[in-house]
């Protein structure tokens, strides 16, 4: 390991020795194969406190963010439990009339399965603080049939191992130890008279779920509906009705599509049993959004993505999986991976401690920045004296660094007040010139400068066609925001955007011309600060760009891999003697790759002999012989299923000694 | 009771059955009846009132014979006996406990086994069902083994033969029967005469279209809000007439929500006493069809909606750019006159999918990873059903399952024309 200055500076913060040790074989991972080896170490710190900021932040904030949105429904679904096992109790004729349906809430989430545990968990913990102590959440892949779905309910509400008959011998000790239960709901019948007649409401377990309930009721949770065998969920609920006058059962159905599937599942007489009531989630876009707005769109974290990358992360969510939690990993990877292929993410910290580590550049490092292009950019525009000390003066060149790394900074505390402005302003244009969601003109203005968008340009025109009001209101908005933000260039911005209002109220001049006025003023306010990011100097440092490795890691193509790998077995073996021209068969080559190119030429259906007589020319080219060994033969049937394996071809009964070609093999 | 007021000549047969406990009975009873024609409920009120020892069973519960059997000498002779059972016993374990346990406390008087929802044995070894049948000799004890079903004898009746049960027959309530029911279940408050007279209107709307009684019995109280405001306002409770006037529409509303169970009952009482100051429309289960997919998830429901409702061999009509002239009447065959949509949808390969998918899928794809995981979460979402085995891996087969609605739905949010494509539409 060299211990080089800058990795001296961060021995300061080394973690207590515990955590050392587990954090020691991370690092080992991240440094090998690290770009910049000399200062990984720190690097890795870096990300290391990094993930950790943004896992607490980042995540936490997720956590907090997803449960916000929630809020609504989780209330709801808690006031549905809560009546629901209030009016039990009730003894008024209607709700006796009703006593028979099972309490059911159909909870719809969207098809983003993935999301959906976390929004489970935090629901189930929920109701466990201040409803019921008994949630037992069943997910459908553990349910094949009634027995198991039996079995993990009664496991889960009884926390015991419960008796079944298939697992004799595994579960025989288990069983012996735990007084093992029978597999059905008048076990769990008793267990809740039990448990309800020992712990009286008010104990330390429940202190304060609800003291009024006398009989916290059983929940039941089906996380994906849509999976769950319909036979089995029928027989189920055709079961719990039997008891529903003995246990205050209840069912929360998980749905992803639509409410009608219960319909679809359920014949009427087992739906009549239930008395099922809907809640609607908020849909999966609008989760981005805030997640966007509050993870993206905020100077708080100094790690940034660029448009590509972004467009990437963004383009997964809508084409692919409409998932947030994938959407946060994608940022994850991109966190990781600045940090391991960029030596200079050094400096992708806050201000002070960015500032700090700029002292301690290293002299490769300090190459590395006269490499950059935006510094390269920013030299040409120095007088000659200078652009000689740049590249000279080591010192000087820390020092000029610092100052990038503010204006940087301030760059970012300006853009998003100033995005979110103008965000505003457009949303509701006609036809959205840009983009409805802030997402697209943030991706906009990632990519290249604004004002020299045509879009950009009409919305500017179709600003002046607003009417008086509707552009008043506008303005006042964006006065909000900018109010909010507090940066000291806006502050400025926000009297003028004042007297531009007061004057206009007073109508001392023709509305016209103040419109005018207010229009061009923001127009210099977006031409100042919604610059690109790739114009600033020194963006390198915090913006990941490589939206090829994200699409590699993220959105894998084994199909296109596997053909890669047969067409051009050099790409992965790295052998020289594979090296060939485009087209041409080596046989050097491994077999399959030999077979598999030999297969393109046929038609759909290829007869075997032919092909084998094909290999065994290509084998045997350097020996002038044209025998068919039977080692060859042997070699050519192990390739040939190999082939079948990938799914290239399959064997078919249309002729003899044929077989037929795949379109979409290897997938 | 009134059921049994009503059942009283049936309730008679079984009495008579049931009635000389002390001597040998008939081994086994089988007793048959629609849906909520009072079978478990006569005799669960029989048996109680007579004192009889009894088992009751319910064929759903019972996901193994193990539970069968322990639920039965649980019930008559105690927990003790029921834990003499081996794991996963057999029926002649269970034999064999029973008539150790019935000489050691032998039978006074008949006892009873229930078996309620008996279709299911059908559906269990072959060997229990003969076996109940006359579980009489081969326990030797005094107990009559009482099946309840909705299906006829003669379709439970073994390849092999098998002892013939007394069978009974409970016919469907009629309609004056079942007002007699549902009058008995009227809030204290009201005078019986003028309840009656409300059934009776209830039943004039609803008898035609459902004559479950345990469908019926729900429909009272969920108009119970409207009915009350209507006796609240009113002096008279004799005036039917007026009572008509004022419910009739409420029925015809419950008669499109409540009684499909599109709306619970506990919603449709909220959205009641909400009307008088807003008619909040709420919509039914069915109204929500709407579903967000991704991008390409929708274009593969639809490639795969295509795939399922055109032949294979008019895909060169649609998908190729030069694929010439050709009308529908050349590849019209004879036996192909019917539409696809009324024949259903076809299974077809994993191929022909993907094939129509990119043809379909208007900017370049790149062949995932995800793209075959959204096919399978478009399985487990329900809207495609795998036809092929799962064990199948090479060429699996698949058909769609959505409706024409909302592939259509679908097909305008991404601005696709299906019905261009639509081999039916041509």
């Amino acid at each position: 390991m060299s211990t080089s200055s800058v990795s001296k500076g961060c021995f300061v913060f080394k973690p207590s020795a515990k955590k050392k040790k587990t954090a020691l074989s991370l690092e080992d991972h991240f440094v090998h194969g690290c770009e910049g080896a000399e200062n990984s170490e720190l690097r890795f710190k870096l990300y290391f406190q990094q993930i950790n900021n943004h896992q607490q932040n980042m995540f936490c904030l997720c956590k907090a963010l997803q449960d916000e949105l929630n809020r609504n429904i989780l209330d709801s679904l808690l006031d549905f439990t809560r009546k629901c096992s209030s009016t039990r109790q009730h003894s008024d004729w209607a709700s006796q009339m009703r006593a028979s349906e099972i309490p059911t809430a159909a909870l719809v989430l969207g098809v983003n399965v993935p999301d959906h545990d976390m929004t489970f968990q935090s629901l189930s913990d929920l109701l466990q603080q201040s409803v019921t102590p008994h949630v037992a959440s069943v997910q459908a892949k553990e349910c094949g049939a009634l027995k198991h779905l039996m079995k993990r309910v009664l496991e889960r509400l009884m926390d015991t191992v419960v008796d079944d008959e298939d697992e004799e011998e595994a579960e025989q000790t288990s069983a012996q130890l735990n007084k093992s239960v029978h597999c059905s709901l008048s076990t769990l019948c008793a267990w809740y008279n039990a448990k309800t007649k020992v712990s009286p409401p008010g104990k330390k377990r429940c202190s304060h779920v609800g003291d009024d309930l006398q009989s916290p009721p059983l929940v039941i949770i089906f996380k994906d509906l849509e999976a769950f065998n319909p036979r089995v969920l029928q027989d189920f609920i055709l079961i719990c009705s039997r008891y529903i006058e003995r246990l205050p059962l209840m069912f929360i159905f998980g749905i992803a599509t639509s409410p009608s599937t219960i319909q679809h599942m359920l014949p009427h007489s087992v739906s009549s049993l239930l008395c099922i009531e809907l809640f609607q989630s908020l849909s999966c876009t609008q989760h981005l959004a805030t997640v966007i707005d509050k993870l993206i769109l905020t100077p708080q974290f100094p790690f940034k993505l660029n448009g590509k990358v972004m467009q990437v992360l963004i383009s997964i969510f809508l084409y692919h999986d409409f998932s947030v939690r994938n959407f946060i990993k994608g940022i994850q990877l991109a966190l990781l991976e600045h940090f391991h292929s960029q030596p200079l993410s050094v400096l992708c910290c806050k201000k002070k401690a960015a500032l700090l580590n700029v002292m301690h550049l290293g002299p490769q490092d300090l190459e590395r920045i006269r490499q950059l292009q935006s510094f390269k950019r920013y030299v040409e525009k120095q007088d000659p004296q200078e652009q000689v000390n740049l590249f000279t003066d080591d010192t000087h060149l820390k020092e000029v660094c610092q100052k990038l790394i503010k204006n940087l900074r301030q760059y970012h505390k300006n853009y998003y007040p100033i995005l979110r402005c103008l965000h505003t302003l457009t949303s509701s244009l006609p036809r959205y010139p840009l983009g409805k969601q802030i997402r697209e003109l943030h991706l906009i203005c990632l990519d290249k400068n604004i004002w020299e968008n045509e879009d950009y340009q009409s919305a500017m025109k179709l600003l002046k066609m607003l009417a008086k009001d509707q552009l008043i209101a506008l303005l006042q908005r964006c006065e909000e925001i900018l109010q909010a933000a507090k940066s000291k260039n806006i502050k400025m911005a926000l009297t003028l955007l004042e007297m531009n209002e007061s004057r206009r109220s007073k109508k001392l001049s023709p509305f016209e011309a103040l419109r005018n006025e207010a229009l061009e003023f923001i127009d210099s306010l977006v031409k100042s600060h919604l610059s690109a990011p790739e114009s600033q100097t020194l963006n390198e440092v915090c913006y990941y760009t490589s939206s090829a490795t994200v699409r590699r890691h993220l959105n894998a193509t084994p199909r296109t891999s596997i053909q890669a790998a047969l067409n051009i077995p050099y790409y992965y073996l790295q052998n020289d003697r594979l090296k060939t021209e485009d087209g041409i068969v080596s046989n050097a080559a491994p077999d399959i790759c030999i077979v598999y190119k030999l297969h393109l030429e046929c038609g759909r259906l290829i007869n075997l002999y032919d092909w084998l007589e094909a290999y065994s020319t290509v084998v045997s080219a350097a020996e002038e012989l044209m025998f068919l060994s039977l080692f060859s033969s042997a070699r050519f049937i192990r390739a040939v299923s190999e082939l079948e394996f990938l799914g290239f071809i399959k064997s078919t009964k249309q002729k003899t000694d044929h077989v037929a070609r795949l379109t979409w093999g290897g997938c | 009771d009134p059921h049994l007021n009503i059942m009283y000549m049936y309730s008679h047969s079984i009495l008579s059955c049931l009635q000389r406990p002390h001597q040998y009975s008939y081994p086994s009873i089988f007793i048959y009846g629609h849906r909520s024609s009072g079978k478990s409920h006569v005799l669960h009120v029989l048996l109680k009132e007579l004192e009889l020892p009894h088992a009751p069973v319910s064929c759903v519960e019972c996901v193994s014979v193990a539970l069968l059997f322990e639920q039965v000498l649980l019930s008559f002779f105690g927990a003790d006996a029921a834990s003499l059972l081996p794991r996963s016993p057999s029926l002649s374990d269970f034999v064999r406990v029973y008539r150790n346990q019935c000489s050691q406390s032998p039978a006074e008087q008949t006892r009873y086994i229930v078996m309620e929802k008996a279709e299911l044995l059908r559906d269990a070894d072959a060997n229990l069902l003969p076996a109940l049948l006359r579980l009489q000799e081969l326990v030797e004890d005094n107990v009559t083994v009482i099946l309840l079903s909705e299906i006829v004898w003669d379709k439970f009746r073994p390849n092999t033969g098998c002892f013939e049960p007394l069978l009974l027959h409970f016919p469907d309530y009629s309609k004056g029967e079942l007002q007699h029911i549902l009058s008995h279940d009227r809030h204290p408050s009201y005078s019986a005469e003028f309840y009656s007279s409300y059934i009776n209107i209830l039943l004039g709307v609803f008898y035609s279209v459902c004559r479950d009684l345990r469908e019926l019995r729900h429909l009272p109280h969920a108009m119970n809000v409207a009915f009350t405001c209507f006796c609240v306002s009113s002096v008279k409770e004799t005036d039917t007439h007026k009572l008509w006037r004022n419910m009739e529409p409420h029925l015809k509303k419950a008669m499109q929500t409540v009684y499909l169970r599109e709306v619970s009952s506990l919603q449709w009482e909220k959205m009641q006493q909400m009307e008088e100051k807003e008619s909040g429309a709420l919509r039914g289960l069915s109204a929500h069809t709407h579903v967000e997919l991704p991008y390409y998830s929708k274009f593969l429901l639809i490639a795969a909606y295509l795939a399922s409702y055109n032949p294979a061999r008019t895909d060169k009509r649609f998908f190729l750019k030069h694929h010439g002239k050709i009308r529908k009447t050349n590849f019209l065959k004879k036996n192909e006159k019917t539409s696809n949509h009324l024949l259903g949808p076809k299974p077809f390969p994993l191929d022909r999918l993907l094939a129509i998918f990119y043809s379909v899928v208007d900017s370049r794809v790149a062949p995932t990873a995800s793209i075959f995981s959204q096919i399978s979460s478009l399985v487990t979402l329900q809207l495609l059903t795998q036809v092929s085995h799962d064990d199948q891996l090479d060429a699996p087969k698949y058909k769609c399952a959505v409706s024409m609605d909302f592939i259509c739905a679908i097909s305008r949010t991404v601005n696709f024309e299906i019905v261009n494509y639509l081999y039916d539409f041509l």
